[in-house]
């Protein structure tokens, strides 16, 4: 039996009919199309699937689609202004901080979750604002500078 | 299969008299699904915009935590960092980030996992937990609750609402401890919570000591206190020690073996009692403990 329900994403609503136990990532890449979200683990260890549930880091691959209805659900899609990158993934590219690029919408998300919050974090602070992301290129030294300068460039 | 969002307490308690199970954050619940533990219940109702869950207040008998309430929140409240510390402790290390913004508190609780990092810390505090039905509510002890691992002593209908714990003696710190191979999305190798109230020469006067991932349930280390009534927090933490490696009953598994656990157990024991005695004694102490003291560190 499917549910209809609506789901908000980076403030655009997608009806969508779908199985109780699908999860938010394939929702929102396979019925909604936007495929910025990837899908890593499978199984919230690596932070590839992050998304912003009212504005909080949430993996999506191990959270019901069914569950964010009536919540806002922001992805990496809905970061990136008209008029060219976000400062933070600007930043990303100038201080080397993607390579394969395959966890840096996850980076991207749990990040701006992060500044969201606290405009003026630690070192310490970005650490564990990211502890839940993987990556297996940068070594993260870059991911953090990055992070760190698009706080103290904001 | 049927999922419905329960607006008020008593819809989802009528949800679960009829079959349904509850999901709030479902970080275990989802999680062990596509990881093929347990299949995904047939009918769910989801519990995490309930109100009734979602306080976390004072009252005549110390605080109560609503069982909806959210690691992230718990290791962020000022009244549960100051006098419940080793609880913010334990919340601080859940998961992630995202783990703790959708984890809660009754969840942790109800999931019964031994190496749950709450757990030990709800023990040492002196919790009980309030259990509600269609039919009435009623208030358990941590040790008559959980059974074995994933198991209570709750009926299918029956939903954990809330935690309570009593009001801390002057002079009184805790703290929670574990072992961690990893800072995030780890699981407890072994852990352990201590709560201490002090005498006025800074002797401990009263302590408990409870441990993670060593048995089937989390345990209490019994007659802790008399082990350390009298004591410096220093020789405290060494009689302790050796008490926790004593009562654990660790299995050997992937991450750790029965010895390692046996003797880690202690080493985390001991430093959970200095940390509490530091924490009684005024002293601020980061939360979690880990990370203040660094990884390895000795306390």
């Amino acid at each position: 039996m499917t549910e209809s329900l609506t789901l908000t994403v980076n403030d655009v609503d997608y009806p969508v009919n779908i199985d109780m136990g699908r999860n938010l990532l394939g929702v929102l890449r396979n019925e909604i199309g936007l495929t910025g979200t990837k899908e890593g683990c499978d199984d919230s260890e690596c932070g590839a699937c992050m998304v912003l549930l009212d504005g909080q880091p949430v993996n999506s691959c191990s959270y019901l689609a069914v569950q964010a209805e009536g919540r806002s659900v922001s992805t990496v899609e809905g970061v990136m202004p008209a008029d060219g990158l976000h400062p933070l993934q600007r930043i990303l590219l100038e201080e080397g901080g993607v390579q394969c690029g395959f966890c840096t919408p996850g980076m991207i998300m749990s990040a701006n979750g992060l500044l969201e919050r606290n405009p003026s974090p630690s070192e310490e602070e970005i650490r564990i604002g990211l502890s839940g992301n993987l990556c297996r290129c940068t070594g993260y030294a870059k991911i953090l500078a990055a992070v760190a300068r698009t706080a103290s460039e904001a | 299969m049927s999922f419905t969002i329960a607006q008020t307490l008593d819809e989802a308690l009528a949800a679960l008299t009829a079959g349904a199970r509850p999901i709030a954050g479902g970080t275990d619940l989802v999680v062990g699904a596509r990881q093929g533990k347990a299949p995904l219940p047939t009918s769910l109702v989801a519990i995490d915009r309930l109100n009734e869950l979602a306080l976390l207040e004072s009252t005549d008998d110390g605080i109560r935590v609503g069982a909806g309430i959210t690691h992230a929140r718990l290791m962020n409240d000022p009244m549960i960092l100051s006098d419940y510390t080793a609880l913010a402790d334990g919340a601080a290390l859940v998961g992630s980030p995202s783990t703790r913004n959708l984890g809660t508190i009754g969840g942790n609780v109800m999931n019964a996992s031994p190496a749950m990092d709450t757990g030990a810390p709800l023990m040492v505090l002196g919790a009980v937990v309030e259990i509600q039905s269609a039919q009435g509510s009623r208030v358990v002890e941590l040790s008559e609750l959980w059974t074995g691992p994933g198991q209570t002593t709750a009926a299918a209908d029956e939903l954990c609402v809330a935690i309570a714990l009593p009001p801390r003696p002057a002079m009184s710190g805790s703290a929670y401890v574990r072992l961690e191979y990893r800072r995030a999305m780890e699981i407890a190798v072994v852990g352990a919570a201590a709560s201490v109230t002090l005498a006025e020469d800074g002797t401990i006067s009263t302590g408990s000591v409870a441990l993670s991932a060593v048995a089937p349930t989390i345990i209490e280390v019994e007659g802790a206190s008399a082990l350390v009534a009298g004591k410096t927090p220093d020789d405290a933490a060494a009689v302790i020690g050796a008490a926790a490696s004593d009562v654990a009953a660790p299995i050997s598994d992937v991450r750790a073996s029965d010895g390692y656990r046996r003797h880690t157990v202690g080493v985390m024991a001991a430093r959970a009692m200095k940390a509490a005695a530091r924490r009684a004694s005024g002293e601020m102490i980061g939360v979690p403990v880990n990370r203040a003291i660094g990884v390895g560190a000795t306390l």
